[in-house]
């Protein structure tokens, strides 16, 4: 399984055909307090670069775009009965939606960790 | 005589951690700062503020059996006790009638008395809107004046003044779009919606059925033009371009970014929410607005909280005249015309319908026109230099302790934005905020607009004093010391408020909505 990261944020870990999506750390942190959040349905196609899931904190609305072009298989339901699990663990039990990949090839202009960690750093 | 020449106060005694702010009192009450119960915690079920005669022949079957049994578990209170409880709950509020409102974005400026005046006149306030046209000439006529004022001060052709809000206008403004295109058959999908651009667009044009593509910003906090022209095609519909933006800026490429986006075939929207920056000095046709709304409720006056609802007109460009929406009111040598479906005709088929059921917010046009005809044409050239005067005051008189992103991008229009970039370890913006109720004022807008981080937006409005003006920086500039002097003690404020620091995020996780059982 191979993780990339987009500069919206997000992570999308690939495990052959489909993958997971949730929002990194460092959104979080920059978000605050998550107060709700709204993923999308098992079927919903997905465009890469499109809204995906919302996304409200203390501070702001947001929405989540998807890093790839795809079908939703499953959205995770315990962030939505427990928002906190995002702030909580992001990258880990806090994600939003599995998805079939329509073209792996959108995978390549995406970013590894070391160079998504050193772009962040570089926002603060 | 002074019977208190020395000024001495009597120490209260230290009693241990119940010293200080909060300290407690049996009531709970700190003078004149009264601690205030939930109404269904005070009076009983016994107790009834009115009196009425025991009803006879009572035939409980009339409701079929579906009559309640048990009570209903209002609150039980004597009138004295409902009007105690209501007054003392306004006197918790903050207004801007007790001192200054510097809510970025939201224009929180005095609104004058003559207005209220003018707004409760029977003849505005007491008719009917189905009321016969010949018996209501005189409201009409008021609707018919306040939208030539709008048109002329905007430089625009056509005007529509039923939507209620600004945000109904844009969607009043992109309904006109897209009746426009559907009468060219034209399909256009896509809607360009600078960063610097209020939230409510890009939520107007996806209501509205288009796809919404962002623009980026420019370092300097305006819309990046190149980047604009370059997405600009048969595709897009309309550019919503927030003039003055979210950060306070003029955008000065508006002009090269309509005409390109006329070139191509597409529509050009204004939200015109910061009008009042420029009212006077800058007519929106001149460049090259087809569509705009205008916030009645903070150009001219009577904000949020100062005296009642929105109301958000629409003026249109010729190419948008012909679908603008009914209702609206023609002047005819026989008095004026409420245009509606009936009356509308062959002229007016092309209009892409109704926004409400009747013809606006009456309150909000009487007070408007109060407003316009009292400062007159150069009032009003005043009012926009005196926003841009006292909210650059702001800027400059603080940019030395607070990190102001856009201060080498020119002057500032109506509002001053900072930054919490130079805030000590652990200090945030909403602490900032905090330690301003403390202080006596309301906080300004926070995290607001999303393009700085840790936004802080003051708009002073032109209705402050300089004197009130530097009261506000004073406290402004001692908070923004400890700030960036990372001073923990700011994690504490409010401390002096009826309530200390309420938990906003178990509120919105676990809203508890109703009182107990009900």
């Amino acid at each position: 399984m191979t993780r990339y990261f987009t500069d919206e944020h997000e992570w999308i870990e690939v495990d052959g055909d489909s993958a997971t999506v949730g929002i990194t750390d460092h959104a979080q942190a920059q978000l605050g307090d998550i107060v709700f959040v709204e993923v999308p349905r098992p079927g919903t196609v997905l465009a890469r670069g499109k809204e995906a899931a919302v996304v409200e904190s203390v501070k702001a609305a947001s929405d989540i775009y998807s890093p790839v072009s795809g079908t939703v298989i499953e959205g995770n339901s315990a962030i939505e009965d427990d928002p906190a699990l995002v702030n909580a663990d992001a990258e880990g039990a806090g994600w939003f939606f599995r998805l079939t990949i329509a073209d792996p090839g959108e995978l390549d202009g995406l970013m590894d960790e070391a160079a998504y960690r050193q772009f962040a750093t570089d926002l603060a | 005589m002074n019977i208190n020449e020395s000024g001495w106060r009597p120490e209260r005694p230290i009693d241990g951690d119940k010293v200080g702010p909060g300290a407690k009192t049996f009531t709970g009450n700190r003078a004149l700062m009264l601690e205030e119960p939930l109404i269904f915690e005070i009076g009983g079920a016994d107790t009834t503020g009115v009196d009425l005669p025991e009803p006879r022949n009572l035939d409980s079957d009339r409701l079929g059996g579906l009559a309640r049994t048990t009570p209903i578990g209002l609150p039980g209170l004597s009138e004295p006790e409902t009007v105690r409880h209501y007054t003392r709950l306004s006197r918790q509020n903050y207004a801007i009638d007790l001192g200054l409102f510097p809510l970025g974005s939201c224009t929180m400026k005095h609104n004058p008395r003559l207005n209220e005046k003018v707004a409760r006149l029977p003849d505005f306030a007491d008719i009917h809107p189905l009321a016969p046209i010949s018996t209501v000439q005189g409201a009409l006529g008021v609707i018919h004046e306040l939208g030539e004022w709008l048109k002329a001060l905007t430089g625009m052709t056509a005007g529509a003044m039923s939507p209620k809000a600004g945000a109904h206008g844009e969607l009043c403004g992109l309904l006109a779009i897209r009746a426009a295109l559907e009468a060219q058959g034209d399909a256009r999908r896509v809607v360009l919606v600078p960063r610097s651009a209020h939230g409510t667009n890009p939520a107007t044009a996806a209501f509205c059925g288009f796809e919404v593509e962002e623009i980026p910003a420019n370092a300097d906090g305006r819309f990046d033009l190149a980047a604009l022209k370059a997405r600009i095609g048969p595709d897009v519909a309309a550019v919503m371009i927030t003039n003055p933006n979210t950060c306070g800026l003029f955008e000065r490429d508006f002009r090269a970014a309509a005409d390109a986006v006329h070139a191509a075939g597409g529509y050009v929207y204004c939200d015109g929410a910061n009008f009042n920056a420029i009212v006077g000095r800058v007519r929106p046709g001149e460049l090259g607005v087809d569509a705009m709304h205008i916030n009645l409720h903070k150009t001219f006056s009577t904000p949020h909280g100062g005296g009642g609802p929105g109301s958000g007109p629409v003026v249109f460009s010729d190419a948008l005249a012909p679908y603008a929406p009914l209702p609206f009111v023609e002047q005819t040598a026989e008095g004026f015309l409420l245009i509606e479906e009936e009356t509308a005709g062959r002229n007016h088929a092309e209009s892409f319908g109704r926004m409400t059921a009747f013809h606006g917010q009456m309150g909000m046009f009487t007070r408007a026109l109060a407003y316009i005809l009292s400062h007159g044409a150069d009032g009003l050239r005043q009012v926009s230099g005196d926003a841009v005067l006292n909210a650059n005051y702001i800027l400059r008189s603080l940019e030395d302790v607070l990190d102001a992103p856009f201060a080498a991008s020119g002057p500032c229009m109506h509002e001053a934005l900072f930054s919490d970039r130079n805030f000590g370890e652990g200090i945030s913006t909403l602490d900032v905020a905090k330690a301003l109720i403390d202080e006596g004022f309301h906080p300004m807008t926070v995290y607001f607009p999303l393009v700085v981080h840790g936004a802080m937006l003051v708009e002073p409005t032109e209705t402050e004093s300089k004197a009130s003006l530097d009261q506000f920086l004073g406290a402004m500039r001692q908070i923004a010391q400890r700030a960036r002097l990372g001073d923990q003690t700011l994690k504490c404020c409010p401390l002096e408020a009826p309530r200390r620091r309420l938990d906003e995020t178990l509120a919105a996780r676990q809203p508890r909505l109703v009182w107990q059982g009900l």
